[in-house]
């Protein structure tokens, strides 16, 4: 199955794998300078990178508020209903 | 009109009817050819009204054909063929006949000119698609599919109230959009039932509770055919009515919370649904058809509905065939898989880049135009908020999801790791047929725009909005792996509004264990700190006085502290009862106080 060999090819190689992630990611907020922004709504979104620093805060703020929310007493064990 | 016009659910309905009837050599070819047959007639559709009839004194219209509906009926019937194809091997023919007749009641709305027919078809859709869920055969599946009952009969009944209440003003059945700037009662009864089926909170806690209960294949139609309904429902009844921007905006981000907590799969993709809905109601709330953001949202929430039936069937198909090759859809007893069932998890992660909005994926074309449309109306606040959702779907199904099951820390028992490997090749071939249309409609959104209700000017692809939704899922995808202890699934569940109904008493009981008695806690603190704080302060100023006062009015003083100190004791360490009586009289006095003001 080609498939498995790809995916074990990469876990072979998974140093690899993060430091292309990492140019990646920089690469990404590199690029973002030399945008054309005229589609841009608001004065933030012109600085580079911007939507870096959005979604990277977006996605903590979801981690933490969701735990910190389950963990308030959301959760609970899973035969909760069966009594 | 034409007496010869076939409606298209009349051809599934028939279908159904016959086919316990058909010999078990020949079932798999009429399971096949029926909803192909259904799809052709919805295509060779020609717009206008058709199939009238006359029931006493009103005219019922079957088949109200325009752009609008045929957007939904098109992709219903695609739906359908997938769907079944997908089930194809259950040898059970009622499991075929209920998801059919569930079918037909969607398209039966979606063509229903009047009310009344609208009414009919959505009860049909409820009482047919029960059976999805009650034919898993737990225990739990049958209280779940009563309770999924219970909810949409209430639901159905504010649509009928509203119905009637609408007919008693206006005299006509007849479904056109509602008069939104100025919403009557008949209006608001009519919008309940649709953001009912819609999942709107704190109405929406029936569908992570029975899209995680249904069948392995029933839960690939529940998926696509309630909500979706509900969104052409108010595209169709209440474009522009702005509360539904911001109900819109709370599903888009109620879903994503509960979606980090969830460790059953089905069950957060089904949190997903509703957050994904979230992007299509705020889409509507947005769409005043007589502007041009207006149009490009209305846009946006069909395109969006379309995609999404596509890409959520496409992953409740992969976590489906998880769970029904190892028998298990929680992540805390799965991990590790890919060697076992690879194909599922290239199918499974192509759903789950679609509906993250990656480049080149279906996504990316809709749910964009709904945002571009909150940008273009300068409702910056839900636009960016939608932003940040969008965020946590990629983090959960594009990254959890396949993380947990494909990777991660192999939880499999013995028994789930020997079961597991790709399922069969109907299974297969409707994973690849959908996962290839999301990654068609990615690449030429043009065809897609095109069965769109007004003409699209739209841009997905310039280099602004790329490097946009590059960065904000390569960010988050690294928030992913940084946090990734964090979030780590956990083998518990998590409380939701269902909670009212399914404990009654006991939540009551519930509410007063924890959420009151953290109020409680927290005023006993404020108290605490309101109350020592002045006497600190108190005593350091009496510390003064002490040498320069008279002792005797030092005593009178600090009796006094004590004596207020002692009141403030009582009330932190009043039971619930007194904080609250002693909050409300608060809130009257002010309440009176604001009132005496204004007047």
């Amino acid at each position: 199955m080609k498939l498995v060999a790809l995916i074990e090819f990469l876990r072979a190689r998974l140093r690899a794998v993060i430091w292309c992630c990492w140019g990646l990611l920089g690469l990404l907020v590199v690029l973002d300078i030399f945008v054309d922004k005229h589609h841009a709504h608001t004065a933030a979104e012109h600085i580079p990178g911007f939507w870096a620093v959005f979604g990277f805060i977006a996605c903590t703020l979801i981690i933490f508020v969701s735990k910190w929310y389950g963990k308030a007493g959301i959760m609970t064990r899973e035969d909760f209903y069966d009594e | 009109m034409s007496s010869l016009w076939i409606h298209p659910a009349a051809i599934l309905l028939l279908g159904a009817a016959l086919l316990p009837l058909i010999p078990e050599k020949l079932r798999k070819g009429w399971l096949l050819a029926v909803p192909v047959l259904v799809f052709a007639r919805v295509l060779m559709l020609e717009h206008g009204v058709f199939g009238q009839v006359q029931f006493a004194q009103w005219t019922l219209t079957f088949g109200r054909v325009d752009r609008l509906s045929q957007v939904f009926g098109f992709i219903m019937a695609l739906m359908a063929i997938i769907g079944t194809l997908y089930g194809l091997h259950v040898r059970r023919a009622a499991e075929h006949v209920a998801a059919w007749v569930y079918v037909a009641g969607s398209i039966g709305a979606i063509y229903a000119g009047d009310l009344i027919t609208l009414f009919l078809f959505w009860e049909l859709m409820a009482f047919s698609s029960v059976f999805l869920i009650w034919f898993r055969g737990r225990k739990q599946s049958l209280s779940a599919g009563y309770r999924y009952l219970l909810v949409h009969t209430a639901g159905g009944l504010s649509l009928l109230a509203g119905i009637l209440l609408h007919y008693g003003a206006t005299g006509s059945f007849e479904f056109v959009a509602f008069d939104v700037d100025r919403p009557t009662a008949a209006v608001w009864f009519v919008t309940i039932g649709f953001i009912l089926n819609a999942a709107v909170p704190p109405l929406h806690a029936w569908l992570p509770d029975a899209y995680g209960e249904g069948t392995f294949n029933g839960s690939v139609f529940l998926c696509a055919f309630t909500t979706k309904t509900a969104v052409y429902a108010l595209c169709r009844g209440v474009p522009g009515l702005d509360i539904l921007v911001p109900l819109g905006v709370i599903m888009a981000l109620y879903g994503v919370v509960y979606a980090v907590l969830e460790n059953d799969s089905r069950r957060l993709l089904a949190y997903h649904i509703i957050s994904q809905v979230g992007y299509m109601v705020a889409g509507v709330g947005l769409g005043d058809a007589g502007t041009p953001f207006g149009q490009l949202a209305i846009n946006g929430a069909c395109a969006h509905a379309f995609a999404h039936i596509l890409y959520k069937g496409l992953l409740f198909m992969g976590c489906g065939a998880v769970l029904h090759q190892t028998g298990e859809s929680r992540f805390t007893s799965l991990g590790g898989l890919y060697q076992k069932m690879p194909w599922t998890f290239l199918f499974t992660l192509i759903g789950g880049l679609s509906i993250s909005a990656f480049p080149l994926f279906s996504g990316f074309v809709s749910k964009s135009m709904i945002v571009q449309a909150g940008f273009d109306s300068h409702t910056l606040w839900a636009a960016f908020l939608l932003m940040l959702a969008s965020a946590g779907t990629f983090l959960h199904t594009g990254l959890k999801v396949p993380y947990y099951i494909w990777f991660g820390k192999n939880n499999c028992s013995k028994e789930t790791w020997e079961r597991a490997q790709d399922p069969g090749w109907n299974m297969n071939a409707a994973m690849a047929v959908t996962a290839f249309l999301c990654i068609f409609i990615g690449c030429f959104p043009q065809y897609l725009y095109a069965l769109l209700p007004f003409p699209v000017e739209y841009q997905p692809y310039t280099a602004y909005h790329l490097s946009e939704t590059m960065q904000v899922l390569c960010f988050t995808a690294l928030g992913f792996f940084l946090f990734l202890k964090k979030l780590t699934p956990e083998a518990k569940i998590s409380l939701d509004f269902d909670l009212l109904y399914r404990k009654g008493g006991q939540a009551f009981l519930w509410l007063a264990r924890h959420p009151i008695q953290w109020v409680d806690t927290a005023v006993g603190d404020i108290y605490r700190a309101g109350g020592l704080i002045p006497l600190m302060l108190g005593s350091k100023v009496i510390g003064l006085f002490d040498n320069k006062v008279v002792d005797g009015l030092v005593d009178g003083v600090a009796a006094t502290v004590g004596s207020i100190g002692g009141k403030l004791r009582g009330l932190q360490r009043g039971s619930v009862q007194e904080n609250l009586t002693v909050a409300f009289a608060v809130a009257a006095v002010a309440v009176v106080a604001l009132l005496l003001i204004v007047s």
